[in-house]
């Protein structure tokens, strides 16, 4: 059973084939057996996945079921569930529980789809490798000495180890795509504000955005069907007509024009990934699209951006996390500023006190200006960027990391140097383009993704793009060898 | 040294939605603790805020009034500060680009004097809730019904000399917002909160002295008195050679003097930034011309067409529009009893408000309704009752012994205006006081007086004054 896809599944679902209660018991046992060695879920809710497994039972016999009904999935604990904890992986919500569901939550659960748990990441999305989680690093299934990305780790290793068809994500900086890419999943980052970020606990307000990790593009049309959709409790939500994801799917792709931008195959990009890309590249030529190199100019500015807007939108995103109402709070506080430094001090991890500092410090009185302020037209010079480029391809493609999984531990000393492996990803977010990465082969036995970057709104012509190339590759089918049976 | 007073105030008023600024709880005032606080006020992981489009309105509104440029976009920014009656760490407000710009606003010194005082700015922005210290022992209660309230923050110009003109700016703006029907302006619940920037200054420098900023003045008479303590304190810090620290203080009402609360260098960097939860607000000109049309008659345009219409003076006229159901009540009485409009104000503004005050009541809770008056008024205008009877017929109207005619009936105060009823009464009193009569008669003037109470007395103070007047006069003289 899982091998299958989301789409295989429904279909054997209808077909009654299987039922969803056996289904669920399949996965969580795969859970169980293996999760060990990965850590990928933080919170395993066996009870209700079986109870809504029966329900979406129930309501195929009622002949109440969708596409997605029955269909068990992982949510990134990032996104409040109601009456289950959601703890970001940080000590400092180690045991908070929300009174409420997430949008993206509500919206799969009214599709009658079988959460099996809240899967692990970097603590509050911050991080590229899941290193970073109060709850341990998640490893990856291809080798489990090396990492599996992040921030999504967790829900990237799940997927790529079979133990759930498909899982949510949110990605900031890459947190989606760069994780997919290192565990030979599909991600993609919709267009901002696509999907509602009502109940995602919020890392950079103005970068952050969900969207599925799945086996195929396919997949992930069905989950962003299911996900995508004007909030109206999120005001950057966008009020625009949702199209069925799925509908341009098998849209031939002749003459589709690429381009790949030279500041993406430089310095800094490891060969055999880049050998991969090419091997990818020549693969949609053959599909007859059209290849022509274009320039980002501005590119080299979107890391420095990044790091400036993300940090300091992240320090007062997270100082609502103080100890006074829920959370971690420190044990016998002499007073309120001893309350507030060491709740925040021994509930929050290394990595988010770092962003929060570097954050505190962009915005601080004097350094506004210097920081900020040049951050942001950075970001409208990336953003035109883009623009200018998309005048004359229809999509962007190349690496979506600089290289393959790297050992756990082996960027540890250095946060800058893990912090510069993002430029490819990071980009998109500040631009607010929808962003796809797809398995496109293999570099020392570990996989290589590609990432697609459209035009503002075209999700659906990536996911077209996406499933071409997976309609005549069979990279997307590999299951680490470990996790095959 | 001479010294000139520079005043500026920046006043949060609270306005009258029914649910907060970002959330959809309600705002209603006097609730138990923590049970109109949704998890948007509580400020969980996750939520986000959402704009309420009534507190735009009412911005816009208000801008209107004071004849202020109102930005076509204006940005919501994050004030960040940890406290815990501050559930998200930060305060939602605007800061570089506020929805209402530049105004003014005319405050009436005297009866001639008249002052423009220059309006900065007004932005909206949410309320903290409340720390509670007093209940629990060496711990502090924290309500966050309030967090999250509406708040228009109204940003004066120094351009205030005086108590007396901060005062009278700060009550022209209560009685505007109550116009504008955007606050309820109830200073007890904390509705309209004020506080003074105060510096001194040599007579005739321009530039602006060092300032300390007053906080969280609640009431006209402790701005009144806030102010005068705080001129006096930096006068005598001058005076005596030292320099003005420019800090946060706090005034003690039960002691009647401000004290240091924090100095500039303690002060928090607040952070100010865009908040990305929220987009830019874009306002058209339609949006604008559409508030435009639901503007009320603003006070100092009622004030002019009270003067101009009925002929009150600047005086009567002010005390009248001061509110806007005292100009309401007041127009509906001179309507009603058909009454001179000097007569309405004196009976409004003495005998009403002078019964008003003793109860500790306001116009809107008054005994006698405005239709009430209206009849008593009708009476006296139409002859029935005297002035003097009609003051009897209130006090019972107040204790609410019914309307002015079924008084007038029950009580037989019915004004005797036939002279055929008022001849006989002169007549007896004239037979009466034969010796005061001849006095009269040999030239002691003085006497009319004397037969005039007599007549009153004899009548039980019904008869028309004014006829009794020419009766008695022309009958002392006849015979």
């Amino acid at each position: 059973m899982h091998q299958k896809t989301i789409a295989e599944l429904s279909q054997a679902l209808a077909q009654g084939t299987y039922s969803s209660e056996e289904l669920t018991k399949h996965y969580l046992q795969r859970i169980k057996q293996w999760d060990t060695s990965l850590n990928s879920f933080i919170t395993v809710c066996e009870e209700t996945a079986l109870a809504s497994a029966k329900s979406a039972d129930e309501a195929r016999r009622q002949g109440k079921a969708g596409p997605l009904t029955g269909i068990p999935m992982a949510q990134k604990d990032i996104f409040c569930t109601n009456g289950i904890k959601t703890t970001c992986a940080s000590k400092m919500l180690e045991n908070f529980t929300a009174p409420y569901d997430a949008m993206v939550v509500e919206k799969l659960n009214a599709q009658g789809m079988v959460m099996l748990g809240k899967t692990n990441m970097d603590e509050f999305a911050m991080g590229s490798s899941n290193e970073h989680s109060h709850f341990g690093p998640v490893k990856n299934p291809w080798n489990l000495d090396c990492v599996p990305g992040g921030s999504s780790g967790g829900s990237a290793a799940a997927v790529a180890a079979r133990l759930v068809p498909a899982a949510t994500g949110t990605d900031t900086g890459g947190s989606i795509r760069q994780p997919a890419a290192l565990c030979g999943i599909t991600g993609i980052k919709p267009t901002y504000g696509r999907v509602s970020r009502y109940g995602m606990i919020a890392f950079a307000s103005s970068l952050d955005q969900g969207g599925p990790m799945t086996q195929t593009a396919e997949d992930a049309a069905l989950l962003l069907n299911a996900m995508a959709g004007f909030d109206e409790r999120d005001s950057t939500s966008l009020d625009a007509p949702v199209p069925d994801f799925t509908a341009d799917l098998n849209q031939p792709i002749k003459g589709l024009r690429i381009g790949l931008p030279k500041e993406y195959f430089s310095a800094g990009l490891d060969p055999a990934v880049g050998d991969v890309i090419m091997a990818a590249i020549k693969e949609y030529e053959k599909l007859g699209a059209i290849i022509t190199e274009v320039s980002l100019p501005n590119n080299h500015l979107a890391g420095p951006a990044y790091y400036v807007i993300a940090p300091a939108e992240c320090s007062s995103n997270l100082a609502r996390f103080d100890g006074v109402r829920y959370g971690y709070r420190c044990k016998e506080p002499k007073n309120l500023e001893d309350l507030y430094k060491r709740s925040r001090g021994e509930g929050f991890g290394e990595e988010v006190k770092r962003r929060i500092m570097i954050g505190t410090y962009a915005l601080s009185s004097g350094y506004y200006d210097a920081y900020y302020l040049k951050a942001q037209q950075m970001r409208r010079l990336i953003s035109e960027d883009f623009k200018r480029v998309f005048e004359k391809v229809d999509v962007i493609m190349g690496p979506t990391y600089p290289s393959i999984a790297f050992k756990i531990g082996e960027h540890s000393k250095d946060p800058l140097e893990m912090y510069l492996s993002d430029f490819y990803t990071i980009a998109i977010n500040l631009a607010g383009l929808p962003g796809l990465s797809i398995p496109a082969g293999f570099a020392n036995s570990l996989p290589v993704g590609l990432q697609i970057v459209g035009p503002y709104l075209n999700d659906s012509k990536l996911l077209n793009v996406g499933h071409q190339f997976q309609q005549h590759t069979a990279w997307h089918q590999k299951i680490p060898s470990q996790f095959a049976k | 040294m001479e010294w000139e007073t520079v005043i500026g105030l920046e006043v949060h008023v609270q306005l009258q939605t029914a649910s907060k600024i970002f959330s959809g709880a309600s705002t209603a005032y006097g609730a138990l603790p923590n049970t109109q606080a949704c998890g948007v006020d509580l400020g969980l992981p996750g939520v986000l805020p959402v704009l309420n489009a009534n507190t735009v309105h009412m911005a816009v509104k208000f801008g209107l009034s004071v004849d202020a440029e109102i930005a076509h976009r204006s940005v919501f920014a994050r004030k960040n500060y940890f406290y815990p009656d501050l559930p998200k760490g930060y305060q939602i407000s605007q800061f570089e680009l506020p929805i209402v710009g530049k105004g003014h606003l005319d405050i009436q010194l005297d009866e001639e004097t008249v002052k423009r005082i220059g309006i900065t700015r007004a932005h909206l922005e949410e309320d903290a809730g409340k720390s509670l210290h007093e209940d629990f022992q060496g711990m502090t209660g924290i309500d966050l019904n309030r967090a999250g309230t509406p708040l228009l923050e109204i940003v004066s110009e120094p351009d205030m000399r005086s108590a007396n003109e901060a005062v009278a700016y700060l009550k022209t703006l209560h009685a505007l917002v109550r116009y504008l029907e955007i606050s309820d302006g109830n200073m007890q619940e904390g509705s309209f909160r004020c506080d003074a920037n105060i510096s001194m200054r040599p007579k005739g420098q321009s530039k602006l002295g060092t300032r300390a900023e007053i906080k969280n003045i609640n009431s006209f008479r402790f701005v009144e008195k806030a102010i005068n303590y705080e001129v006096e304190r930096q006068i005598q810090v001058l005076e005596s050679g030292g320099s003005i620290v420019q800090e946060t203080r706090l005034y003690d009402s039960d002691r009647d003097e401000t004290r240091s609360m924090r100095s500039k260098e303690e002060a928090n960097d607040y952070r100010y930034f865009p908040d990305p939860d929220l987009l830019p607000l874009n306002i058209d000109d339609h949006f604008i011309g559409e508030i435009k049309k639901t503007l009320p008659e603003l006070p100092h345009e009622k004030r002019q067409r009270f003067e101009k219409a009925y002929g009150l003076s600047t005086y009567d006229a002010n005390n009248l529009v001061a509110s806007r159901e005292l100009a309401e009540y007041f127009e509906t009485v001179l309507k009603e009893s058909k009454a001179p409009a000097k007569l309405v104000v004196n009976w409004v503004m003495g005998e009403l408000s002078a019964a008003l005050n003793k109860e500790s009541l306001d116009i809107t809770t008054s005994k006698i309704t405005a239709s009430a008056l209206a009849q008593l008024l009708a009476r006296i205008n139409d002859n029935t009752i005297s002035g003097k009877i009609a003051k009897t017929i209130f006090e019972g109207m107040w204790l609410g012994e019914g309307d002015a005619d079924s008084i007038i009936e029950k009580q037989g105060l019915k004004q005797i205006t036939d002279t055929s009823a008022i001849e006989p009464i002169i007549d007896e009193v004239m037979a009466n006081n034969p010796q005061q009569l001849a006095q009269y008669r040999e030239g002691k003037d003085k006497l009319f007086g004397f037969f005039i109470g007599q007549v009153m007395k004899a009548c039980a103070g019904k008869a028309n004054p004014a006829q009794v007047n020419e009766l008695l006069r022309k009958k002392l003289q006849q015979d």
